[in-house]
This record gives structure tokens, sequence and C-alpha cells, in this order.
């Protein structure tokens, strides 16, 4: 990342998005955390990709939780 | 129905009990108490399940209700090895970042999701990801994902700080994450 980019408070690396992306499955995250989020998505290839992947998880284990009926 | 048939068909649902009350509760003496628990719940009062659909669902709605109770009941043991089973590691440090914080790797795309997650192949992986979690992690990810509890009700339950259990469940993700990545997701 630019590191002037790193003066501004909505800014956040990769690897902090992915632990607010794992985060938001267990709690709400605060609002400057959920905006920083939103803003970084728009400028990163990578992490939109790693959020499909935690959204799948998350489908999974709802098809999971059902899935036992049939067996 | 004759009482007798009831008896039977719930004595064979056992099996089926055991291996979530297992799955859950990662202890085998604690899974015996609470699936005959709920069978001896379900045998006092078997007029509660007429008229419903399904026996299996009728009592996998009581076990869940034995396991919360289990897991309050030994909320010390549940917890006992919290923090101890990987402390030092940071799941995230699984995935290579660089220094500036950028992924090293771009995570990979998990393609057409919608059509594996329904096939039973897929299931079966999630389901081995989910028994290789370690205990404590496990307990606490199906606290969430099975029992549905919320993050609040597992803390009052288990008498758990907040940052304890959010960072039990943040390893549990993450590993589950690569145990998918490597089981399902590279091999299509």
């Amino acid at each position: 990342m630019n590191p002037l980019l790193r003066k501004f408070p909505l800014m956040r690396s990769c690897k902090e998005v992915a632990a607010l992306v794992v985060a938001r499955e267990d709690r709400e995250l605060p609002a400057t955390e959920r905006v920083a989020l939103r803003v970084h998505m728009v400028m990163c290839k990578a992490c939109p990709v790693f959020e499909r992947q935690m959204l799948t998880m998350r489908n999974a284990m709802k098809q999971w939780r059902h899935y036992g009926g049939s067996d | 129905m004759s009482a007798t048939d009831f008896e039977q068909q719930l004595v064979a649902q056992r099996g089926y009990l055991m291996r979530f009350a297992r799955l859950q509760l990662r202890n085998d003496a604690w899974a015996e108490d609470a699936v005959s628990e709920t069978l001896l719940a379900a045998l006092a009062k078997p007029q509660a399940f007429e008229g419903r659909s399904q026996l299996k669902t009728w009592l996998v709605g009581i076990l869940k209700h034995k396991i919360i109770d289990s897991l309050r009941q030994r909320q010390r043991e549940v917890v006992l090895d919290s923090g101890s089973e990987d402390d030092s590691f940071d799941p995230l440090e699984h995935i290579a970042f660089k220094d500036d914080g950028h992924f090293a790797q771009r995570p990979s795309d998990w393609g057409n999701p919608e059509q594996d997650l329904n096939s039973r192949q897929f299931m079966a992986v999630l389901d081995a990801c989910t028994e290789k979690l370690p205990p404590m992690q496990a307990r606490l990810f199906l606290m969430r994902e099975w029992l549905e509890l919320s993050s609040d009700e597992i803390c009052k339950e288990l008498g758990l700080t907040a940052t304890n259990l959010y960072v039990q469940l943040h390893r549990a993700r993450l590993r589950l994450r690569e145990c998918l990545e490597l089981n399902w997701f590279a091999s299509r």
C-alpha cells in the first residue's frame, strides 16, 4: 500500500481486512470498521475473493445443519 | 403406532443422534448421557411427537437442548484448555501476507459453490474438516453453527469472556477454511 494512504483513517491492510471478514461472522463490527471494509473492498482484488470464501462457508454451514436430516 | 413400535423407532435413531452429540461434545461419555436423556425424554411423552412429520427432526430438537444443558453443567471442562490448544499460533499466519499487509498470493477462487454445496461429497468433506478441529474450538464453533447460539449466549452459558470466544472462533473458522481449500476446492 502506498505509505501516503496510511494516513487516512479508513485505510486497512489486507491482513486487517481478512481479520474483519472472519470476525464479522461472530460479532457486529463497529461502524468505522464496516466503512473501512467497504472502502478496501472497492480497491482490492484479493480481499473480495477471500470474502466470497467466507460467504461460501456461511452458506455451507447452513446446508450442513439440514443435511443430517437425509442421512 | 403401538408403544413398542415407537420405542423401536426411537432406539433406531440412537446412532444418528450419537454422531451429532460426539461431534459437538467431543467426549463419548457426555455424548452417551445427552443421547440417553434425549431418548428418555422422548419416551416419557410420545404424545408430544404426534402430528410432527419427522421423528429425526423432533429428536434432534430435544438433543440440542440436552447438549446445551450438558455444556452448561460442564462449562469448566468445556473451556478448561482454553488457549492452550494453539496459543502461540496466529491463524492468519497460515495465509501468507507480505510485510505491508497484502496477500502474498491471492486467495483461490472457490468457483461455483452453489452447485457443490448440494453434493453429499462436499458435505462429507465439511464434516471431516469440522471433526478435525481441536476439541474446544470445535465445541465453540458448533455452538455457533449447529446449536445456533449467539456469541453473547455462548459467553453466558460458559462464563467465557467475549475476547476469548472471538479468538477461538476466529481460529476455528480459519482452520476450516484452510481444510476446505486443501481438501475440496483445490482438488476440483
